[in-house]
């Protein structure tokens, strides 16, 4: 197992590694100048000069990228218009927020958890609960509603979804106040009465397409040689569904759930976009508006390391609940 | 349901079919797949009549009519200002016709998605029938960078990348030309969408080529372009057409979702994103204008998705009856 995690990781470093190094490239090589595009205003010659100096982008580019990832890991020195010392994780200075971006991103990134967290929970609650009940007699009447009901939800653009769900609860109903983000230690209520248009969007979508998920699994496990014997030897129904054919059914859906989190926690960008709030995802949109370079490299940065460590944490997982995958 | 009650194990007693004319004729019997089928080719019809359309109808796409529209810049009238000229009625503050807006929308949308479903497509079967046949160190390269490709968070990747592209030919004020942004959007759904088809057409060529034909064919002398042109490649065109099939909906989506953004296609070309991101403005006053771009962009995405699987089903023979 631990020799395992290890190889595992040490293939995630090195993924990480290369995202790192084409992020870099694509947003400190493709511009025409780098630092012009970051120092937007009231930047003389010189001054250019000083943060190019410092960014190492006077230099070979293998300098600059160095010296960003050891921003990240030791921290590095930037010009005093830059906010002087940088202390890791340093992910650079931003001229438009006028802070460092680490500051932007510790702001944004609860937003984001308290977003996609708490959804995921109502995501694979109901894709699992459809899914279910729709496979337990495939072609009845449930099952055609339910096999509908997923495909339209997977179809849905979730910044329509939203669009009717603020129309609906905020505006006409006027049951859930304009969603905005307080954080949970400060007051539980204000939290999820801010948050849960935005959960019920979110989930909305993904139940849809776990449900489908869930419900072709179902039915290819319910045709296989175990669960005839299991029938065979006269187990009820119900103990040969929920239990020996669910816990056959549910692993890649734990696959999909890991990987799904991971991409969100990126940034649920058309989510927070839709519901104006200040994650991971809507600061990067913001970033791209506004030529904010370093932001921009942040957040896409953090989001691929989450991919990347959601990739472990599910092999790590299946390794440890699927007897198969530990033979291999 | 029983083996004995499925409607498919007739088909063993008829004579024998090609392939193609079996899943042509499972097709044309499965009533979704007619129905989505349908709608889909009115859609593209729509698409490709646009210019049409606007003649028939009259109104062009960037005309305004500021005169329609009461002093708070609100169409009048039901529905955002349904009537027998304005269709769908029009848009709040500029006062463009939505009906004819949508047409055009249509096309942007199906330009980009079929365009970038093409090319990630044509790339993923090339890279994917490579890597699936060579084996060994090539195999292990590209897996990785196919790897790497998915390990990008395609959204934020697709929007970061779309500006600093665009900034690299165009300065802050220049006027970005709608060919570019389109070109610009199918290069970056191209350069991380690839991956995704490579990956499904490797895991096929590794599950054909050691089969007996192939060995067969190889033992006889054939060359690689000959195995891999007439022996395995016809086995790949049910899987490469589904993926194709399923990609459209997936860059429908994908396109209208980062135009929302502001950052795919962008004013005045018509759009459903730019449309839907607009009309949330008027959320409280004008509610049809948020309903229809969103409907017609739902019911496009739904009928292109329940295609995709009708002709999954028909394609695979071991496939049950109804979507997966």
């Amino acid at each position: 197992m631990i020799r395992f995690l290890l190889a595992r990781s040490a293939r995630a470093a090195l993924t990480l590694v290369a995202v790192s190094m084409v992020t870099y490239a694509m947003f400190f090589l493709l511009p025409q100048d780098p630092v012009s595009a970051m120092c937007p205003k009231n930047c003389n010659a010189e001054r250019l000069d000083r943060v190019r100096h410092d960014l190492d982008l006077d230099g070979p580019t293998v300098d600059g990228y160095l010296g960003y990832m050891k921003g990240i890991f030791v921290g590095r020195e930037l010009d005093s218009a830059q906010g002087g010392y940088c202390e890791a994780p340093c992910l650079g200075y931003s001229y438009v927020n006028n802070e460092p971006v680490s500051r932007t991103i510790g702001r944004a990134l609860p937003v984001t958890i308290s977003i996609v967290i708490p959804a995921a929970a109502l995501w694979l609650a109901f894709g699992l609960g459809l899914g279910l009940t729709s496979a337990w007699r495939p072609g009845s009447a449930l099952d055609r509603a339910a096999v509908a009901v997923s495909l339209a939800g997977a179809s849905l653009p979730l910044y329509f979804v939203g669009g009717l769900l603020l129309l609906i609860f905020t505006y006409r109903l006027g049951v859930v106040p304009v969603p905005h983000y307080t954080p949970l230690w400060r007051s539980p209520v204000d939290w999820a009465s801010g948050l849960v248009l935005a959960w019920l969007a979110l989930a909305f979508l993904f139940a849809a397409i776990y449900a489908r998920l869930s419900r072709s699994q179902m039915l290819e496990t319910m045709s296989e040689d175990f669960i005839r014997t299991a029938r065979a030897k006269g187990l009820p129904p119900r103990q040969v569904y929920g239990r020996h054919a669910l816990r056959a059914a549910i692993t890649p859906l734990i696959t999909v759930l890991g990987l799904d989190i991971g991409a969100a926690l990126g940034g649920t960008v058309i989510t927070e976009v839709t519901f104006g709030l200040r994650g991971m995802g809507r600061t990067a949109v913001d970033a791209v508006h506004t030529g904010d370079l370093p932001t921009i490299m942040a957040t896409v940065l953090i989001a691929a390391a989450f991919i990347v460590i959601a990739n472990v944490v599910v092999d790590a997982t299946y390794h440890l609940i699927d007897p198969r995958a530990r033979a291999q | 349901m029983k083996p004995g009650e499925h409607p498919r194990a007739r088909t063993g007693t008829r004579p024998s079919r090609s392939p193609g004319r079996l899943a042509w004729r499972r097709l044309r019997a499965d009533r979704t797949a007619l129905i989505t089928g349908g709608i889909m080719v009115a859609l593209i019809a729509v698409a490709l009549a646009a210019p049409l359309i606007e003649m028939l109808y009259g109104i062009g796409p960037s005309e305004q009519f500021q005169a329609e529209l009461d002093d708070f810049g609100m169409p009048i009238g039901p529905a955002g200002g349904v009537s027998g000229q304005h269709w769908l009625g029009l848009e709040p503050g500029l006062g463009r016709d939505i009906f004819i807006r949508l047409v055009y929308g249509l096309r942007t949308s199906l330009v980009v998605a079929f365009a970038a479903a093409v090319v990630t497509t044509a790339v993923g079967v090339l890279v994917g029938l490579l890597t699936g046949f060579l084996g060994r160190w090539t195999d292990g390269v590209i897996g990785a960078v196919i790897d790497f490709a998915l390990a990008m968070p395609f959204l934020i990747v697709a929007l970061t990348v779309v500006p600093t592209l665009t900034q690299r030919f165009y300065g802050p004020r220049d006027a970005v030309p709608a060919s570019f942004q389109v070109f610009s959007l199918v290069l970056v759904f191209a350069v991380f969408g690839w991956a995704i088809a490579a990956r499904l057409v490797r895991g096929q060529v590794l599950s054909i080529r050691s089969r007996e034909f192939v060995d067969a064919a190889r033992v006889s002398g054939a060359g690689l372009g000959h195995i891999l042109g007439r022996e395995i490649a016809p086995n790949l065109i049910a899987p490469i057409l589904v993926s194709f099939s399923l990609a459209l909906p997936a860059y429908i989506a994908a396109e209208a979702g980062l135009s929302f953004l502001g950052i795919g296609i962008l004013e005045p070309t018509p759009d459903f994103g730019r449309m839907i991101d607009r009309s949330l403005g008027y959320l409280q006053t004008d509610p049809a204008y948020v309903l229809f771009p969103g409907l017609l962009l739902f019911v496009m995405v739904l009928a292109f998705n329940m295609f995709g699987d009708a002709l999954r089903d028909a394609l695979d023979p071991r496939a049950e009856a109804g979507p997966r």
